[in-house]
Parts: C-alpha cells; structure tokens; sequence
C-alpha cells in the first residue's frame, strides 16, 4: 500500500487537487468549474465502462495462452503473418490510444517483436473497426478507404523506423513494479 | 460495449470451469495492473478535462473549417496533438465546414499523437520512444494530409 501510495505520488496529487477544486466549484457555482467537471465525468464513464474487461481479458491471456504461440505467431521470425495479425487484433478493438498500451505491454513480454508492437499500435489508434464504421457514416466510404490506404504503409514505415531505432536492447516497463519485465 | 462486456464474462467463466487457480491467478493480475494504472489514467483525463473546456468542441470545429491550405494542415495537426476525443465524438463536428484533407490530419494525429498521453506512454516505454513515435507519428499525419489533398480530386 505505501509502496503503491509513493509510485503513483503525482498523479495522486493531481487526482487531490481537483477533488478540491470540484468541492470549491460546488460551493462557489462557477460555470467553468462545472464545465470542467462536466467533461471529466463523460470521459472517465467512458473509460470506466470499458477498461475492467480490457484488463480482465489481458489477465486471462497472461494465465492461458503460452508464450511460445505468441511469440511464433508475431515475434521476430513471425514475418508478413505477424503483421497481418497485429493489424486484425489491433482493429477489433476500441477505446483511446492510453488503452492499448497495457495490451501492447502484455503482447511484449509473451514475445511478440518490437516492429509488431508498433504496427499494433498504429493500427489500433487509426483503423479500428467501431472508428471506421463511425467515420463511413459521417464522412463516407471514399474518405475512410483513401485515408486507410494511405495510413497503413506509414505507420508501417513508422514501425520499422521504431525498431530501427530502438530495436537494440528494447525494454518495456513493467507498470507494476517500474522495473524492467 | 455491451458486446465487449459479454465476451468478457464468457470467457472468464469458461477460464473457471477449465481452471479455478489459473482464473484467480489471472484476475489478480489484470486488477493489479489496473490499480497500478489507474492513477495515471486519471491525470490524463482531467488535463482532458480542463483542455476541453478552454478548447470546447465548437470552437474546435470553427478552426478547423475556417483555415485551409498548408496553414489549415498545421493548426489541424496541433488541436489533433493536444486533444483526445473519441471519434465517436469528432465525427460529427468534422461533417460541417472542414476540408477532408484537414479532417485527414485533425483525425489522424487525434488517434496517433498524444501529447496528455505522453507520461502514460512513457510509463510503459520510457520517454525516448515514446517522444520518438509521437513525432513519427506527427510527421506520417502531415503526410497522409497531403497524399488525400493531392488525390482527392483524382478518385
């Protein structure tokens, strides 16, 4: 518990400071303070409603799916196959950018190579299935294909830049402990 | 979301008929980790909060239509950087006004680029790979922009 209290220290302070600040908003009634409030509250339901089964469902392929599947299928020798299930994966999912990055943490430490880490994350943050079909209907069909077609080659190079980079020694953190693994 | 909350409770219960230790084994994890993440994710949504009441969504939408040409790219590319809103909610008000080249960008470094998210991703990936890719990123937006402008036309 104190170690949790002393790791997460800042960001309990931030969460501290604008818990006052909302009981200061509620006695003083001033219309930023409740619009502030306002947003945070639509955002954190949305997140709240969603991230538990995330997590849930992370915590079930830790325990049941072993690392050598994961790491054949999309390590380093996964090849083109690797970057076509990262692509599937990452678009059957939702949620904001934050929220693939403990599927990506979990993805890493059962194997899956550092390019496919970050294909993954590009493929989740633009073309998710539930982003794409809201996109069809606002924005039509020839946007969403032209901007798919030409996302998917960059950040693909974005990924191969990435490893190129970083590949040597890369190391994801454990949020847990703050430690490597 | 009701789909993603059925599949979840399916499998845990078919992972407790399969192996009780293993499911319990696998719940504590994923609660440690959401406890130990939690925090963080809190930050991000109260800088989003405060963000979005500066910045409110209709005057988002009112600078990202007025401005077009290289100008209009870059102002898209900075209120994508700094704002985190589901598409869900950026849909809609990219619909009336905007350029669909703007819109490219405005979406795309939206879903790409972080800039509240940055301590959360640092977390997971240290700080220099996390600036690296959201540069990357930043950078590969202004691209995309630009590939739908020149060929909008064409298609």
């Amino acid at each position: 518990m104190k170690k949790y209290l002393v790791k997460n220290r800042n960001d309990l302070i931030v969460t501290g400071i604008f818990v006052i600040f909302a009981v200061v908003t509620f006695f003083t009634k001033f219309s930023f303070g409740f619009k502030v409030i306002e947003n945070f509250k639509s955002s954190f339901l949305e997140m709240i409603s969603a991230m538990p089964f995330i997590f849930i469902l992370i915590g079930l392929l830790e325990v049941w799916v072993p690392k050598e599947i994961i790491e054949k299928h999309t390590g380093k020798e996964s090849g083109v196959m690797g970057v076509i299930w990262m692509i599937l994966l990452a678009m059957l999912q939702m949620g904001s950018l934050y929220s693939a990055f403990p599927v990506a943490y979990i993805l890493w430490k059962k194997g899956t190579s550092v390019r496919n880490i970050f294909i993954y994350l590009g493929a989740f943050t633009t073309i998710k299935i539930p982003m794409l079909s809201f996109e069809i209907g606002y924005l039509g069909l020839k946007f969403s294909i032209l901007r798919t077609l030409f996302t998917l080659p960059v950040f693909i190079i974005i990924a191969i830049l990435m490893e190129k980079f970083f590949g040597r020694g890369f190391n994801m953190n454990n949020p847990v402990t703050g430690g490597e693994k | 979301m009701k789909l993603l909350f059925i599949f979840t409770l399916a499998a845990v219960i078919l992972s407790f008929i399969a192996n009780r230790k293993k499911t319990i084994e696998g719940l504590k994890m994923a609660l440690n980790l959401f406890l130990n993440i939690l925090p963080s994710f809190i930050t991000v949504l109260i800088a989003v909060a405060f963000l979005l009441a500066f910045l409110p969504k209709e005057v988002l939408a009112k600078l990202l239509g007025e401005k077009s040409g290289a100008f209009g790219f870059v102002i898209a590319a900075l209120l994508g950087s700094i704002s985190l809103i589901p598409g869900i909610v950026a849909y809609p008000l990219l619909k009336n006004g905007a350029s669909y080249p703007v819109i490219a960008v405005f979406i795309t470094t939206l879903m790409m680029v972080g800039i509240v998210t940055l301590p959360v991703e640092s977390k997971f990936f240290g700080f220099k790979v996390a600036f690296t890719r959201n540069l990357l990123s930043f950078i590969g937006a202004l691209i995309i922009g630009l590939a739908i402008a020149f060929l909008w036309g064409f298609v």
